[in-house]
């Protein structure tokens, strides 16, 4: 895989060496190295990608994380954070000669600060939890991931994650003030301010979504949002998936932003339904989850907009949650979707792409004609509102080829989207799975440009080698073996 | 209008990177007061033109650099829509490149979010003279680096903004403005206790003896809100959010050097001298003082947040915030690797930058 990458970096120190020199300060059971004892880190959200790593060390404060850092500074040893591995994209698959280091220790709440809205964090706190500390002061922190309950912000900061209400709240970047980072030569800076802004360039924005590239996040100051006084969501179900992505546009179009407008064809539905017993309608061919929210008043209005407008779209029903039992119901299906497609087949695949809202349909007739010509099912669950798409690809891992040939539909589908206007990742990074895919985005002066920002924090390349990123050498080989698969993607692109 | 002077502009940056010529960026110069003393040639874009592209059903809109503020923000309204960050103009012409490059937002703000939020992709030209593509016009997009919103308020230091692509948002169907009278302490104590409620507030500003409060949503959802809050409506044509945005309240009459003090919104007022006038629930506090810097960043830095000298007073000094020396190593660090020969508007930031 990366291999080429990693293996221009030239450690100076042994693994005995090193594991020695971290004991001094840290407890002996912070420092794994036994297989049996990393083997568990082998692999983050996306399966496929597995490396036992070399060694895995769980500092459990910001200045254990500097001296770590500092010691891999120094020894040439490759660093890749870790928070929850519940990762999509293979960010935080291990490296065989660099530390793999765990964040899951800084787990404390540190404020909640009422007053200005804001709680300040430790990487490694759950994404849920921070919303249930909040919430005796009626406030709770927006995005939600649909691994909430087990990811962490960390992991959400570096993947610049979205959830069902981004929508309406915004990704982690729209909802952060803060970040405290250790640089890789062991310095802790501090990012943003607990005001609205802060002087110089947007680090913020910068290190939201740099996949662990740029530095260890080791605290974070997030926004905290009043909970709505009332949230009601309407289920719409359709007869065919071009008139579902059509009420999409419809509902945007309209100028009403929903706190949520999610989407899951039939072959979701059922795999949800009989996972978690929703309630939804079976034998149609997509739904659509719109949730409202705001004061009483508003949502009252807003429903009544919206079921005029789903009907007019071709709903064939439309409902409305009876009470709040039934809303979380509805959205238990949608957030326990990729579990319950996991159990309809050996394997799945999770794809990312975001596309603009107007094509959906288009998009996803085009996904289901090369299902067809790859004899791989796709199941759709995704964030319709946002454009942003989940095609998840079923397959067996154990059937020869099979992997092979969903990788190369899952780099088929993310080509179609950057053809449509899209881009290859909405929210789960590029990662070691997509790093082919960022030649197809951008040129090789595009990717120079992100080299050099890399290096503006981090020249010699320890941190997270081998990703979000790929190497000219790289793309050039990818080039290469996609003439030689049969002609190159999308000749017609100004860019490639 | 379509005048698309891509490759001129490319042209004259590659030379003055070979030759090492410092280039001052320019559009309308609405916004020319702001940041230090600019010096170099000039590279104006004022010419580079090209058509909007505005997809309303998309919610984007992408426009050269070069397009005029007002032309968009008319042709945005024709669909009821807006740009919710409310970006103040400063004098007639402004455009979005400059917009974009200062990184102003007005007073929807806290609630709606700053420029950089809606910022979706650039196309920039770099201190080499690269044509670069950033992001793009989808809502979502994590690959590589955001370089479009690093560029969102770098004014012009890591690259030559080129074309923008903004999310914009529906206009509210009803806004209702409310003043009361209240102090400064008071003011900031009911704002902040009103925005960490689940109501439809929209803006918040206090003079010194009145806060100012805007509702925006449906017109049920805003009255009710209204009752809850009390006070008297404004009316319209006050036009106090616009005044307040583009400082021609009278608050900002004045010679006096005017300070742009940000804090944690919350933040008691400050012991600071001069005359100020709160936004944004008080986390941008204006204020007009002739106290020395240093002293006023010390006590600002206290409270986790920062001074610019937004207008007046020495604009060759200290103009922004000095940044702490790990900061300020990677903001060099992340020049070079944009503008290696350091001649995209130098100097405007901090002298080394
Ligand atoms: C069932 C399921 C549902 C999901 N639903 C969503 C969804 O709705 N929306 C969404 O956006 N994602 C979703 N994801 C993807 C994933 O949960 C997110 O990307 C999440 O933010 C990862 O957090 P983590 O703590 O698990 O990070 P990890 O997987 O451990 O790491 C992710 C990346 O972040 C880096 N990193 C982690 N912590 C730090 C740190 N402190 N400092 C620097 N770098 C760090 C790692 O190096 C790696 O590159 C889902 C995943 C699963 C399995």
């Amino acid at each position: 895989m990366q291999q080429s990458e990693q293996e221009t970096i030239a450690r100076r120190i042994s693994r005995e060496e090193l594991v020695r020199e971290l004991r001094r300060f840290l407890r002996d059971d912070a420092v794994l190295y036994a297989a049996e004892d990393t083997r568990p880190y082998e692999c983050d959200g996306l399966s496929a990608y597995r490396r036992v790593p070399w060694l895995v060390v769980l500092p459990e404060t910001t200045a254990q994380v500097q001296r770590i850092a500092r010691l891999c500074f120094e020894n040439n040893v490759p660093l890749v954070a870790r928070g929850a591995g519940t990762g999509l994209s293979g960010g935080a698959l291990p490296l065989e000669n660099g530390i793999l280091l765990n964040l899951a220790r800084l787990s404390g709440v540190l404020e909640i600060d009422p007053l200005n809205r804001t709680a300040r964090v430790e990487p490694g706190v759950r994404n849920l939890a921070i919303s249930e500390a909040a919430a005796p002061q009626g406030l709770y922190y927006a995005p939600d991931p649909s691994s909430q309950i087990a990811c962490t912000i960390g992991g959400n900061v570096a993947e610049n994650s979205g959830g069902v209400h981004c929508l309406k709240y915004g990704l982690t970047v729209h909802n952060i003030l803060q970040l405290k980072v250790v640089t890789i030569e062991g310095e802790l800076l501090t990012i943003g301010s607990s005001a609205l802004d802060s002087p110089g360039f947007d680090l913020l924005a910068l290190m939201t979504g740099s996949e662990g590239m740029l530095g260890i996040i080791v605290e974070i100051t997030v926004k905290l949002l009043p909970q709505p006084e009332r949230a009601q969501v309407v289920m719409a179900a359709f007869g065919d998936v071009t008139s579902a992505g059509a009420a999409v546009a419809e509902i945007i179009g309209a100028g009403i932003i929903p706190a949520g407008l999610e989407m899951m064809d039939n072959l979701a539905i059922r795999a949800a339904e009989d996972f978690v017993h929703a309630g939804y309608p079976v034998d149609v061919a997509a739904i659509l989850l719109c949730e409202l929210d705001g004061t009483n008043d508003e949502v009252s209005e807003q429903i009544l907009l919206v079921r005029d407008l789903l009907l007019q779209a071709g709903a064939t029903e439309v409902r409305t949650a009876r009470d709040e039992q039934e809303r979380l119901r509805f959205w238990q299906g949608r957030k326990a979707a990729f579990p319950a497609v996991g159990r309809i087949a050996p394997d799945y695949y999770c794809m990312d792409g975001t596309i603009p809202r107007g094509r959906l349909a288009e998009v996803l007739n085009r996904i289901a004609e090369m299902s067809r010509e790859y004899e791989l099912p796709v199941a759709n669950v995704f964030h319709a509102g946002d454009g942003n798409l989940h095609p998840l690809i079923l397959y067996d891992a154990n059937t020869p080829g099979e992997l092979e040939r969903t990788e190369e539909l899952g780099g088929k589908i993310l080509e179609l989207c950057v053809e449509v206007g899209g881009t290859i990742t909405g929210e789960h990074g590029v990662g070691v799975e997509k790093i082919n895919q960022m030649c197809v985005q951008f040129n090789e002066q595009e990717l120079q440009q992100f080299h050099a920002l890399k290096s503006a924090f981090d020249a010699r390349g320890l941190l997270n080698p081998g990703k979000a990123i790929p190497t000219l050498a790289r793309c050039a080989e990818f080039g290469a073996m996609h003439v030689h698969h049969g002609k190159l993607p999308h000749p017609e692109l100004e860019r490639f | 209008m379509s005048n698309d002077l891509t490759s001129e502009l490319q042209q004259q940056i590659s030379e003055a990177y070979a030759q090492g010529t410092p280039l001052q960026i320019a559009g309308a110069g609405t916004k020319a007061f702001y940041g230090r003393t600019p010096h170099g040639e000039p590279l104006s874009r004022g010419a580079h033109r090209g058509r909007n592209k505005y997809s309303p059903n998309e919610h984007v809109n992408s426009a050269p650099s070069c397009t005029p503020l007002a032309e968009i923000e008319a042709e945005l309204a024709t669909h009821n829509q807006m740009l919710a960050f409310e970006p103040p103009h400063f004098g007639a012409g402004a455009t979005l490149g400059g917009t974009v490059a200062c990184g102003f937002s007005g007073p929807r703000r806290p609630y709606a979010g700053a420029a950089r939020d809606f910022v979706l992709g650039t196309k920039i030209l770099n201190g080499k003279g690269e044509l670069l593509r950033f992001g793009g016009e989808v809502m979502k997009n994590v690959a590589g680096y955001d370089v479009a919103r690093l560029m969102t308020g770098a004014m012009g230091a890591l690259g030559v903004l080129l074309e923008v692509s903004l999310k914009v948002l529906p206009r509210p169907a009803v806004e209702v403005t409310l003043r009361k009278d209240l102090d400064e302490s008071r003011a900031l104590k009911a704002m902040n206790r009103w925005s960490g409620l689940p109501l439809p507030l929209s803006a918040a500003a206090c003079d010194g003896e009145h806060m100012f409060i805007r509702l925006s949503g449906s017109t049920k959802g805003v009255k009710a809100a209204g009752q809850k809050i009390g006070g008297d409506v404004l009316a319209e044509d006050e036009q106090i959010w616009e005044r307040l945005r583009e400082h021609r309240h009278g608050f900002f009459e004045s010679a006096t050097p005017l300070w742009r003090v940000s804090v944690a919104p919350g933040t008691a007022p400050l012991a600071l001298r001069g005359k100020s006038l709160l936004e944004w629930n008080g986390a941008l506090r204006w204020l007009k003082s002739t106290d020395d810097a240093t002293s006023m960043r010390t006590l600002v830095e206290r409270h986790g947040g920062h001074a610019t000298l937004f207008r007046g007073g020495d604009r060759d000094g200290q103009v922004f915030h000095p940044l702490p020396p790990g900061l300020m190593q990677i903001h060099e660090n992340l020049k070079r690797a944009f503008d290696p020969a350091c001649i995209l508007n130098p100097g405007r930031w901090y002298t080394q930058l």
